[in-house]
């Protein structure tokens, strides 16, 4: 028995024979050639060939996986019929009596090693792309055999140096059980796709493919990134019983993706996920996300050198609302300074950034930044059901001076007959103490609150979250913080509104009952969270929720609270 | 006619767009389409050329369309620039 580690790539486990799929060798041996016009002749056939071939499985995984897989397959062709590849090959076959395989591989190289040069780690990762496509059709010239993934018929596990694209669109679930890799990472091409077939992977081991003989039995552990080879019976059947758990877990989790998140004793709550970019949305609507709790709008103003125009940030919330289709959107207006700094702003350092100018401190001085991100918010609102969330707030002032800045602009884009949603919730991120003790005043103004926990516990505790020194005062269980967040939670009841919750804290399985408890109408997450959290509120009840709250206010320190809790657990 | 555009997408200019351009470009055969970034012009029919752009976030993209219905093509590809995500045009 041997055990390899490499990257989980791919979760869940699977045990079965070990398949090697190896590349034949591409090494092109005769350079020169005697008659040009035969050997344009080959090229043009095996080019042709080739994109018969990749015609078939384009269509192939467009049927099994979807056309946003098969799309890289459109770039393979359009690499096939690029005169910027096609014409140097011809010229050199005419040109230079080479043999067609020669004058391929010459040109391809020259582009894998400009690709391989490329500043950016995707580009770089384009490579992978010209030489899986000089691959094929070089297997044409060389006469070589490959064999094709799609003609394993027995169950296996596929054992490779590299899977290319093509390669992992033509395995079959119903046989291949896994694979396994010496290279690769999360985010390679084989890495995404195993993902998206389901299939469990582990790849980066480096030397998998020189330990393992074909037919030697395997065990993928895509969960702990672990292949072990010729395991013992007794392994087999723990490692049997860890893909049936996983197996029960997934079924579990896909059966709560569309359904709402109730517990036990059937009280409805809302798990929302939280966002960046509007990339993240796919991920929401995968894990079964409610709504987006928090989108974080820092990130259409960092890495450039100047600020997103009106345009470019109405083109984001736009598409974020419309992919959400018409579930809540909570967007958070820009919450800059403190950590997260613009260059181009050119803000002076200062001691305490965390103290400082920042999010709407600075979107009220600053009103030519606010008012553009809030005319793009207005114009995007009629797409879906967008709310608006000014974070950092202290004082009710600073809400009242957000607000009427957005009526404003609201007023003046429908003066100039731009139309604009009549029903945008208004809400604001509890995230400083102060706000908090006043949450029964802010509640009859504002719409919502979200309780940012990062820094309310940051504000609370005095401890700066950056600060590794004074890290073990990062408490979300101090009985302190749970009482603000009842505050706020039972002020907001009382005018009839609704809280939120976007910080770390939402989705922490040991906050979770506590929350649940005290009465929390929406949870926003990391979107991985989101299933979880969902089959964890499912077996509570609330009722009892509400009384491990109440005792849980009474404790004394973090400690106590975090062993009341787990006393219960689950 | 020309247009230039700031990249805003994080992964810059990557196969899935620069297949659409290519695509688009492809249905003009009247016109010659161009991408010029960094002092290097390159066809649009070809995704090879247009990837070895290198482009990233960021950085400037002039797209120029000569031809016949060379309005139209570049109003297509501007269309597909917006509605990839890649970029914004820049004044």
């Amino acid at each position: 028995m041997l055990k390899i580690t490499g990257i989980a790539a791919s979760a869940g486990v699977a045990i079965a024979p070990a398949f090697k799929l190896e590349h034949p060798d591409y090494t092109v041996k005769q350079q020169h050639a005697k008659d040009s016009s035969a050997e344009l002749q080959r090229f043009e056939e095996a080019l042709a060939a080739s994109v018969q071939e990749l015609e078939a499985i384009k269509e192939r995984t467009q049927q099994e996986l979807g056309a946003k897989k098969a799309e890289i397959f459109e770039s393979h062709l359009l690499i096939l019929s690029d005169p910027e590849l096609l014409t140097p090959v011809r010229d050199k076959i005419a040109n230079e009596l080479v043999t067609a395989e020669f004058a391929l591989d010459e040109t391809a190289k020259q582009f894998i090693s400009m690709f391989e040069n490329m500043k950016s780690a995707y580009l770089r990762e384009r490579a992978a792309d010209m030489r899986d496509v000089t691959k094929r059709v070089l297997t044409h010239l060389l006469g070589v055999k490959y064999v094709n993934p799609a003609e394993i018929s027995t169950e296996v596990i596929v054992v490779a140096e590299d899977l290319t694209p093509s390669d992992t669109a033509q395995l079959n679930r119903q046989f291949v059980k896994g694979f396994t890799t010496n290279i690769g990472g999360r985010t390679s091409h084989s890495a995404i796709m195993a993902r998206s077939l389901e299939i469990p992977a582990v790849v980066g081991t480096k030397d998998v493919l020189s330990q393992i003989e074909s037919g030697d039995l395997l065990i993928v552990d895509g969960l702990d990134g672990e292949v072990i080879i010729n395991p013992a019976p007794e392994l087999v059947a723990e490692y049997e019983a860890k893909r049936d758990r996983h197996l029960r877990q997934i079924e579990e989790w896909k059966k709560l993706r569309d359904l709402p998140t109730v517990s036990r004793d059937g009280v409805h709550v809302e798990l929302a996920a939280n966002i960046g970019t509007p990339n993240d949305v796919a991920g929401v609507l995968e894990n079964g996300g409610e709504g987006v709790g928090l989108y974080r709008t820092e990130f259409l103003y960092m890495g450039r050198t100047e600020l997103p125009s009106e345009d470019v940030q109405f083109q984001a919330y736009k598409t974020v609302l419309e992919k959400m289709e018409g579930k809540p959107v909570v967007v958070r207006t820009l919450d800059i300074g403190g950590d997260k700094e613009l260059p181009y702003l050119d803000l002076p350092k200062e001691m305490n950034p965390f103290l400082g100018f920042r999010a709407v401190r600075l979107c009220l001085d600053r009103q030519d930044i606010f008012r553009t991100q809030l005319r793009a918010l207005l114009r995007a609102s009629v797409y879906g059901n967008l709310r608006i969330m000014f974070p950092m707030i202290a004082t009710l002032d600073e809400f009242r001076q957000a607000k009427a800045l957005l009526e404003e602009e609201k007023a003046k884009l429908v003066g100039e007959g731009t139309a604009v949603s009549d029903s945008i919730q208004l809400g604001i991120m509890v995230e400083i103490p102060s706000t908090a003790v006043l949450a029964d005043q802010f509640a009859q103004e504002v719409d919502f609150f979200s309780i940012g926990t990062n820094d309310l516990i940051q504000y609370t505790m005095a401890a700066d979250r950056m600060n590794e020194r004074v890290s073990y005062l990062y408490q979300p269980y101090n009985p302190a913080i749970l009482r603000l967040v009842k505050m706020v939670i039972d002020a907001a009841h009382k005018e009839g509104r609704w809280v939120g919750m976007c910080g770390e804290m939402a989705g922490d399985a040991t906050a979770i009952p506590l929350l649940l408890g005290l009465g929390l109408d929406e949870f926003s997450m990391s979107a991985t969270s989101i299933l979880p959290a969902r089959s964890q509120i499912s077996k509570l009840f609330k009722a009892e929720m509400e009384k491990l709250a109440a005792e849980a206010l009474q404790k004394r320190t973090a400690q106590e609270v975090v062993e009341l809790v787990q006393a219960i657990k689950q | 006619m020309e247009k230039t555009f700031r990249i805003t997408d994080e992964d810059g200019i990557h196969a899935r767009p620069a297949t659409a351009l290519v695509n688009t470009a492809n249905k003009f055969k009247e016109s010659e389409a161009f991408a010029e970034s960094g002092g290097r012009k390159v066809t649009l029919k070809s995704i090879l050329g247009v990837l070895s752009l290198g482009l990233e976030k960021g950085d400037t993209l002039t797209l120029s369309v000569e031809g016949g219905q060379a309005a139209e093509a570049l109003q297509a590809l501007t269309d597909v620039m917006i509605s990839e995500g890649l970029g914004e045009v820049h004044a």
